[in-house]
């Protein structure tokens, strides 16, 4: 009980201390900077929906951009055609990246290892071309059931609004990319939903629930023997990896007010597969430490700009042969700093 | 009907073209169990040389046939070695680590070929059209020269590899090294040469590949193995991925589908029903259409 109430005055002032700095710190911060903190807490928030997923539960995903991209377009069109304000709008971005993420989870978890990352990677491809193709759906919608619903009887009154509200929702712009979503995140919201992320994926993973997510791993067929349904867990880590996907899309579609499908593409759930695995799959605060290293190091390498991801790639390769398990393995930031403090200052034995 | 075949040839073409790449991906995939995510990079690559090796030559539009096997045989001859490069440099200290590292090791080989290519060469080079182009009419259906020819060398190269794969000492070790590769030591079989031959072997079928894309698409990006390369892996996938002629099934079966898509629905929706006919096809067979199934135990 008094774990619990020191963890929840820690996180109010976490939150007291992220909207204090939005307050005094950012107005008084060069423009770059900011943007590059809002950048780092985006992919961070990504990274650790997907270590949820790969690294704690085992599950090969390579769709996870295409739940950003669910996230973003939603996001965008709550607040843009429907009038949600911002905060309400990130959340359902991240509910319906979760129901995407259901949905593309349910049949493909059955498959394993290589299998599902293609799968899953087909998906993400999919969801991409959808977008491209929104606007042939809007007008198959517009065909169907017509757009003006003031007049005529109340049957095609309440089809009309619901194909109004589809071809609201359809409209995303093509492959042109969707403009004008207002610029809201800020390095509070952005923040605040970064702690959020955080806490709850750690709480969890200390849970029964986490346990068993590294169970699935470890060993999915001993897991099943003690009577635990294992779709059901991965299916559980997919839909909260989701979720947090939708989450870091949303914020980047108020972040950047213009969005294109091919910010999504398959090669962006390629990079954020890199960085849970350089970060060490089986930790949570390793993927955390890769993602703003990984986000911030095309930047310090700006000096040398032609050749800095072929610098960015030569780390990748010489990273994985001397440090094979990622930058912390399974550990936990912590564990390494307490490590490092017990072996500065040794406990003393009692003589 | 005239559609129909029109969309059939079309279809072969290109599939035999998804093939050659997808061949690379499955044998390295049966002797490593490794996804060679650079295999895209080095299709490029092999395009990228083709260009050079070209314009090297001075040989410009409708050099002639002699031209063009030399470019293609330049094409897989420098594919071959990069991809034993890649190899010795990149996948061999990592032969004892994981799977997940030896994709992010690939991933990280892609993004750096990509980069090479990008600072050296530039973007958007136009292959010259080496061959002068015709178009036979029979039956009312338009047959190009250029797919006659891509399935022309496509079959050469599967009847070569059928060969090398059952009929050679090197065939044997190979299918040996992706039987089991302890027992393969075992028994005296040059691992780590095998495995470097089966890289030269895949990377030399992506080159052909990469020469016979630039006849139908002259166009030499360092972007441009990305989607061939999905492809591909999408289609050794869909054939159970390391199988050889699941690959080349597999393949075919995904050119088809893209042109049929293309012809008779929407050309921007046939990269959507690539990847659903794939997912389609998997959660019915996990293990692809020639894929082993393999019963886990404890």
């Amino acid at each position: 009980m008094k774990g619990a109430a020191i963890g929840y005055a820690l996180f109010v002032v976490a939150l007291a201390a992220i909207w204090g700095v939005d307050q005094f710190v950012i107005p008084y911060t060069d423009r770059y900077l900011t943007d590059m903190l809002l950048r780092v807490a985006i992919c961070v928030i990504s990274v650790s929906g997907l270590a949820l997923v790969l690294g704690f539960t085992g599950q090969f995903s390579l769709g996870h951009a295409g739940f950003m991209a669910v996230g973003a377009y939603s996001s965008a069109v709550m607040s843009m055609k429907f009038g949600v304000p911002f905060p309400l709008a990130v959340l359902l971005g991240g509910l319906f990246a979760g129901v995407a993420g259901l949905a593309v989870g349910v049949p493909s978890l059955r498959l394993t290892g290589d299998y599902l990352a293609v799968v899953t990677l087909g998906f993400n491809q999919i969801i991409i071309v959808a977008v491209q193709n929104s606007g042939s759906f809007v007008d198959a919608v517009r065909a169907l059931f017509g757009t003006s619903g003031a007049e005529g009887k109340p049957a095609e009154l309440v089809l009309g609004s619901f194909g109004e509200v589809l071809s609201r929702f359809g409209d995303l712009g093509g492959a042109q990319g969707l403009t004008g979503v207002p610029l809201e995140t800020n390095f509070g919201w952005a923040f605040t939903w970064l702690l959020l992320a955080l806490v709850t994926l750690r709480n969890l993973l200390r849970s029964p629930h986490g346990r068993t997510f590294a169970a699935v791993r470890d060993n999915e067929i001993a897991t099943r023997s003690l009577g635990i349904d294992t779709t059901r867990v991965k299916v559980t880590a997919f839909v909260i990896g989701a979720f947090w996907a939708g989450v870091a899309g949303s914020l980047t579609a108020f972040k950047l007010s213009s969005i294109f499908p091919n910010q999504f593409e398959s090669k962006v759930s390629i990079e954020l597969l890199a960085m849970v695995v350089l970060g060490g799959s089986g930790s949570l605060s390793g993927p955390v430490l890769s993602a703003s290293l990984l986000t911030l190091l095309p930047e310090f390498l700006r000096g040398l700009a032609e050749y800095r991801m072929m610098i960015y790639a030569l780390l990748l390769v010489v990273m994985m042969i001397v440090r094979p398990k990622g930058l912390l393995g399974t550990r936990e930031l912590s564990d390494v700093i307490l490590a490092g403090y017990r072996r500065l200052f040794p406990v003393r034995k009692p003589a | 009907m005239t559609l129909f075949l029109q969309q059939l040839i079309n279809g072969l073409s290109l599939g035999a073209i998804y093939a050659l790449i997808a061949l690379g991906y499955t044998m390295v995939y049966g002797t490593l169990q490794l996804i060679n995510f650079a295999h895209s990079e080095v299709f490029m690559m092999g395009a990228f040389a083709a260009f050079l090796f070209a314009g090297a030559m001075g040989w410009g539009d409708g050099a002639g046939v002699g031209a063009a096997a030399a470019v293609a045989l330049v094409a897989m001859g420098s594919c071959a070695i990069l991809g034993m490069t890649i190899e010795r440099i990149a996948y061999r200290p990592m032969r004892k680590s994981t799977r997940l590292n030896m994709l992010i090791t690939a991933i990280g080989v892609s993004i750096f070929l990509q980069n090479l290519a990008l600072r050296l060469w530039g973007t958007n080079l136009t292959f010259p059209d080496l061959i002068a182009k015709t178009n036979w009419e029979i039956a009312g259906v338009n047959v190009a020269s250029n797919s006659v020819m891509v399935l022309g060398v496509t079959l050469v190269l599967m009847i070569g590899l059928t060969w090398l794969i059952e009929k050679t000492k090197i065939g044997l070790a190979m299918r040996a090294v992706s039987h089991s590769r302890e027992t393969a030591a075992l028994m005296g079989i040059p691992v780590d040469r095998t495995i470097s031959f089966t890289f030269a072997l895949g990377s030399a079928l992506a080159g052909a590949g990469a020469f016979l894309f630039l006849l139908g698409a002259p166009k030499v990006d360092p972007q441009m193995g990305a989607m061939p390369g999905l492809k591909a892996f999408v289609a050794a996938v869909l054939g159970g991925i390391g199988s050889v002629p699941g690959a080349v099934v597999g393949a075919l079966v995904l050119g088809l589908c893209e042109t049929f898509v293309s012809g008779y629905v929407s050309s921007t929706w046939r990269d959507a029903v690539a990847f659903c006919v794939l997912i389609v096809i998997l959660l019915y067979k996990p293990s692809g259409l020639f894929g082993k199934h393999i019963v886990e135990k404890v």
